[in-house]
């Protein structure tokens, strides 16, 4: 089994990623992250979903989706041509003693501080999997009171648009 | 066929009826693609993807603007979209709906279950070819059509469904008879709608028509709260449809159609594995040209009975678990399967990895996800059964022009031959004096002939119609194939015959599913629409008996229904209660006659309650989750499979 990243273009309606995510589950397929938000185009959405599944297995999965009435297009992103971010945002103990070692730790990452308390640090950091899973490697012995993750979004790389050669201005 | 103009789709639903009564082969089999309602939308213009996106909605008819309710403009986009006839029972929510219902041209058969209604209009959508239609109120109105939703969409036969809602500030408060329909119906639809504007009414009434009539059909849900169907809006037709991402493939690859072609032209033992699809897609009569041209074998499916005639010397028969021995060895043994609008169902295969090791795999299907799901192809085909056949027709033509000698099957079809000569569908008369089931069937197939419909329910019964009637003709077959739904047999023979009035119909049912649905008989009576039943009554649950005695140790645990032991219920005496004639037969002397008399009788339902034995069985049969190659021609008799040299 190896991961995918799907792009999938959706009609901006009420009820759509419930008949998305609703069909993964009834495939048995588990959805590793997924994230949903609007398109340049307000009328069309886009599902960024990360599976984890055999080729055979994703390409029933994705014929299935196309299936859906309000699935637009579907695209199989190649992490080599590619962009993919997520995003964190983490609270960490950080009394005096410990704060400019925290703040070491975020600038080698190149997160940011968004909030600070007497004895804590809220930290935002976007990046890749591998780069979050490092920094929080990194925070954890300071002590994480609260974490929280975005799912991934992902765009491919050149000029080409994913709407390229497609209806979708006409969606 | 020239491409309909307004006027010629303007009611085409309710006109093209007689044509397709007159039995003309060519009538019969372009009816039920081509003139559905919305299914060829006037005005329709290509889509950015060369098949319609947005198009303008069908019925052909104009209506200027006028104010109306949301009730009013819904029953107004059912005119215009020419339905004829819907099944239902108002309740709260939908009432609205009815009132414009009252002195519409809908016709409205008020049934006495929902499920009724659901299973009607898919009996009559397989019967015609048109979208049938149901309608329930909230709550359990529409939980009650989740059976047959769910039946339609395993079958996938062109049905809308309409149910009430909760007024819109209600929903979500767990208001009286409030039910979630859509999210309950997610998986089970084609697609679904929740209305929530009066004005966007006829749009999506619209687009539920073209969805499930076009593609692969299926079964549509519009689902519209009663502050909707209340508010005052404007009606005009037709709309324009908004499915940018709805766009069917129906002309397939030119360059997979050779390829299937070649292939066709150079097996030894190729076979044509016939689905449903061939119906759905009114391609049965270029399914035989394609067939005569090729000389292959057929089998059709259980959803494909009557797709090929039966008489025809190249068909073998029904595949899969009680299928013909000739028809489970053709596909185990053959070199090349062409599958066309079939789907590789695990009835048919049976233990996947052992099915048809030695086939290349042509797999035609309107439905991409189909395609490789269960077998993997070697040449895949999306596209519409019609289009598909007509083009290999072409292809093979083009193939064999020039050659002297079409390849040598000779060997093929003498073992072919050989195995249903040696083991030919047929069953034993049984020992103990008892009515054989079968031989009920038989002649029940062989009065009413085959210009009749023949709708089962689910089990014995079911396969042994399957098996012992003869099908000449295309949607003279109407089952429940892929739920198996037990109680679809009354309800869908009598939306049959509110599609096709001037053909006998008649109900293959079994004594348990007859008790799950008859009261829909009260409907039939008070309707006028005589549906002729004839329950094979053995007191049993018989399928679920046949697997205790084959697989449990004869340990019969909760099959007996009561039905023989204690006559209860009196099949005859329900079928008088319900306002039908009903009559009875328990020996073989009184068959002919018994099913000659409810011929006879045209102005009510009859009803006959055939008494048969319990102890026959349905052969050949592959036991679940063996494979083909296990296949048993009776009790302990196993052909001669392996051993043939090939």
């Amino acid at each position: 089994m190896s991961k995918h990243t799907l792009s999938v273009l959706v009609e901006n309606k009420p009820g759509v990623l419930a008949r998305v995510s609703g069909l993964f589950s009834r495939r048995g397929f588990n959805i590793d992250s997924l994230a949903v938000g609007e398109t340049e185009n307000p009328d069309v959405s886009r599902i960024t979903i990360v599976v984890n599944a055999d080729s055979s297995p994703l390409e029933q999965v994705t014929k299935q989706l196309n299936k859906l009435v309000n699935v637009l297009k579907i695209v199989e992103l190649d992490p080599g041509v590619s962009v993919a971010r997520e995003l964190v945002l983490v609270k960490v103990r950080a009394d005096r003693s410990q704060r400019a070692q925290v703040l070491e730790t975020v600038n080698l990452f190149r997160a940011r501080v968004v909030d600070v308390a007497p004895d804590t640090l809220t930290i935002e950091a976007t990046g890749t999997a591998d780069k979050l899973d490092a920094l929080l490697r990194d925070l954890e012995p300071f002590g994480i009171k609260e974490m929280v993750q975005s799912g991934l979004v992902a765009i491919g790389r050149g000029s080409r648009a994913i709407t390229t050669g497609s209806a979708l201005r006409a969606a | 066929m020239t491409r309909p103009t307004p006027e010629t789709l303007a009611n085409s639903a309710r006109r093209h009826r007689p044509a397709a009564a007159e039995g003309s082969n060519d009538s019969a089999d372009q009816f039920p693609r081509r003139l559905r309602p919305g299914a060829q939308p006037a005005g329709e213009q290509s889509g950015p993807f060369g098949e319609p996106g947005r198009t303008a909605a069908g019925g052909g008819q104009v209506v200027a603007p006028v104010q109306v309710s949301g009730a009013g403009s819904l029953v107004k986009s059912l005119e215009a979209l020419g339905v004829e006839v819907a099944f239902g029972i108002p309740g709260g929510a939908i009432l609205p709906a009815y009132d414009p219902l009252y002195d519409s041209s809908v016709r409205h058969i008020l049934v006495r279950h929902e499920q009724g209604a659901g299973h009607a209009a898919t009996g009559y959508a397989q019967a015609t070819g048109r979208v049938g239609v149901c309608i329930a109120t909230s709550g359990p109105g529409a939980t009650n059509l989740v059976t047959p939703i769910a039946d339609a969409y395993m079958d996938s036969v062109p049905m809308v469904a309409i149910t009430g809602q909760v007024a819109r500030p209600a929903i979500g408060t767990d208001a009286f008879q409030e039910a979630d329909i859509q999210g309950i119906t997610l998986p089970i639809t084609k697609h679904n709608f929740l209305v929530q504007t009066a004005e966007e009414l006829p749009r999506i009434l619209a687009e539920a028509f073209h969805l499930a009539a076009t593609g692969r059909p299926g079964p549509v849900l519009v689902d519209i709260p009663k502050d909707v169907l209340q508010a005052q809006t404007t009606f005009s037709w037709p709309p324009t449809l908004d499915l940018p991402g709805y766009r069917p493939t129906l002309h397939p690859h030119g360059k997979q159609i050779r390829e299937a072609a070649r292939l066709m032209t150079t097996a030894r033992r190729p076979v044509l594995y016939v689905g449903g699809g061939v119906l759905k897609a009114g391609a049965t009569e270029g399914l035989r040209k394609l067939a005569e041209l090729t000389g292959i074998p057929v089998v059709t499916t259980l959803m494909a009975r009557g797709a090929f005639p039966d008489s025809h010397p190249q068909h073998l028969g029904m595949p899969g678990m009680h299928g013909t021995v000739a028809a489970v060895y053709g596909l185990q043994k053959s070199d090349l399967i062409v599958a066309l609008g079939a789907r590789f169902d695990d009835r048919v295969t049976g233990k996947l990895d052992s099915f048809a090791p030695g086939a290349a795999i042509v797999h035609a299907d309107i439905d991409p996800a189909e395609i490789g799901k269960n077998r993997a192809a070697d040449v895949p085909i999306v596209g519409d059964a019609k289009y598909v056949i007509d083009e290999l027709i072409e292809a093979v033509r083009a193939a064999t022009a020039g050659q002297t000698a079409a390849i040598d099957r000779t060997d093929w079809w003498a073992q072919l031959d050989d195995l249903r000569d040696r083991y030919p569908l047929g069953y034993d008369e049984p020992t103990d004096g008892t009515l054989a089931p079968q031989y009920v069937i038989e002649r029940l197939g062989a009065i009413a002939g085959p210009e009749a419909i023949y709708v089962a329910g689910v089990g014995q019964h079911q396969m042994w119609a399957a098996q012992f009637v003869s099908y000449e003709k295309p949607y003279t077959w109407l089952n429940s194939g892929g739920l198996g739904t037990m109680g679809y047999a009354v309800p869908a023979a009598m939306g049959a015959k509110v599609g096709k009035p001037d053909t006998v119909v008649w109900g293959i049912d079994g004594d348990g599913c007859f008790q799950m649905t008859n009261q829909e008989l009260a409907t039939c009576a008070l309707e006028g629409i005589p549906v002729k039943i004839a329950v094979i009554n053995n007191g049993n649950l018989g399928m679920v008996r046949q697997w205790q005695t084959l697989f449990y140790g004869e340990r019969y645990s909760n099959t007996e229904l009561g039905t023989h032991k204690h006559r209860i219920p009196d099949f005859v005496k329900l079928a008088e209660a319900l306002g039908c004639v009903g009559l009875r037969c328990e020996s073989k002397a009184d068959v002919d006659k018994t099913i000659k008399a409810a011929m006879e009788i045209n102005d009510a339902p009859v009803v006959i309650d055939f008494v048969v034995g319990k102890d026959a069985m349905v052969w050949p049969m592959v036991a679940a989750g063996t494979s083909n190659d296990e296949i048993m021609f009776a009790r302990g008799v196993r052909p001669a499979f392996d051993d043939d040299e090939l």
